[in-house]
């Protein structure tokens, strides 16, 4: 049962990696790697890897996959340029890919691999597992890729953060700094009323 | 049953189906950096299955540790890809020559 399941991801997978980046559409090649990820986490499941499986779905197909789909949205490509030079290049990428593939394959000895997974640990579920390793022998990295991830978010704002002419902004540091002779203007002037009284008084 | 070459093997195969994808897509950058997450894919499939089938945690560790870089590079890479359709109107790589490389 286990190995049908296991086939069928499989295949799903390897057409919709080779639907990636054989299409024309961007679109299609970006919601083709959403089916990618998707069957992955299946397939990690299998594995019981259910943290990982679950991360999987949320970080790519929630967030990753999104960000291409808007970027790809909000650029106007010409796909029939960018598509020139595909046919020429296309014998040199599929060989290099099949030595690759057969290299690979040849250097790992596939008999030496087939190893059974080993019997479930009773009662440990994934994530404590992951968890406890995560948060001891693990806690410098941890805390490292938090501050990438806030490096990225900074640099991805200034990248792309640019001053158009004519906005309305605020800019807080003068909102702040500002006092009340700025704002208001108080004259010394003589009274007018006085004037007019004598005038009326004169005739 | 499943064993360790079944998944071994997909990762190859995911892998070297991207690495074609690289050599196919030249000219389109958005399918170059979609080929790259393929590739990081099947580098964590290979991590999974090992941790799995050797018990060891740490293969998993390193899988969330990608996943992590792997969201910052994509977020960065594509505000770069935003910043340079802007300046330029075209992200065709070969019309990408502004450092003579």
């Amino acid at each position: 049962m286990e190995l049908i399941l296991f086939y069928a991801f499989a295949t799903v997978l390897v057409v919709a990696a080779l639907g990636v980046i054989a299409v024309k559409n961007s679109v299609h090649a970006a919601l083709l790697l959403v089916l990618c990820f998707f069957t992955t986490s299946g397939l990690w499941l299998l594995m019981q890897a259910e943290f990982l499986a679950i991360a999987l779905v949320l970080v790519y197909v929630g967030a990753v996959m999104v960000l291409f789909l808007f970027v790809v949205m909000m650029l106007d490509i010409d796909t029939e340029r960018m598509r020139e030079g595909f046919i020429r290049y296309l014998p040199v990428g599929l060989i290099v890919a099949l030595v690759m593939l057969v290299e690979m394959v040849a250097l790992m000895g596939v008999r030496n691999l087939a190893i059974a997974p080993p019997g479930d640990p009773a009662g440990a579920s994934n994530t404590a597992w992951l968890g406890k390793a995560l948060f001891t022998n693990y806690l410098l990295p941890f805390e490292v890729a938090a501050v990438i991830l806030t490096v990225a978010v900074v640099a991805a704002i200034m990248l792309t953060l640019r001053k158009r002419g004519g906005t309305k902004y605020q800019n807080p540091s003068r909102q702040v700094a500002v006092e009340a002779r700025d704002r208001i203007r108080i004259v010394k002037m003589p009274s007018a009323t006085q004037a007019v009284q004598t005038k009326e008084a004169t005739p | 049953m499943i064993t360790l070459a079944h998944f071994i093997v997909l990762g190859t195969v995911l892998f070297c189906i991207s690495v074609a994808g690289i050599f196919i897509n030249r000219k389109n950058i958005i399918i170059l950096l979609m080929a790259i997450e393929l590739m990081l894919l099947a580098v964590n499939m290979n991590f999974v299955a090992f941790s799995r089938y050797l018990g060891d945690a740490s293969g998993q560790v390193f899988v969330f540790f990608i996943l992590t870089v792997a969201a910052a590079e994509s977020a960065i890479g594509l505000a770069i890809l935003v910043v340079l359709f802007r300046n330029r109107a075209t992200i065709n790589v070969g019309e990408i020559d502004e450092l003579k490389g």
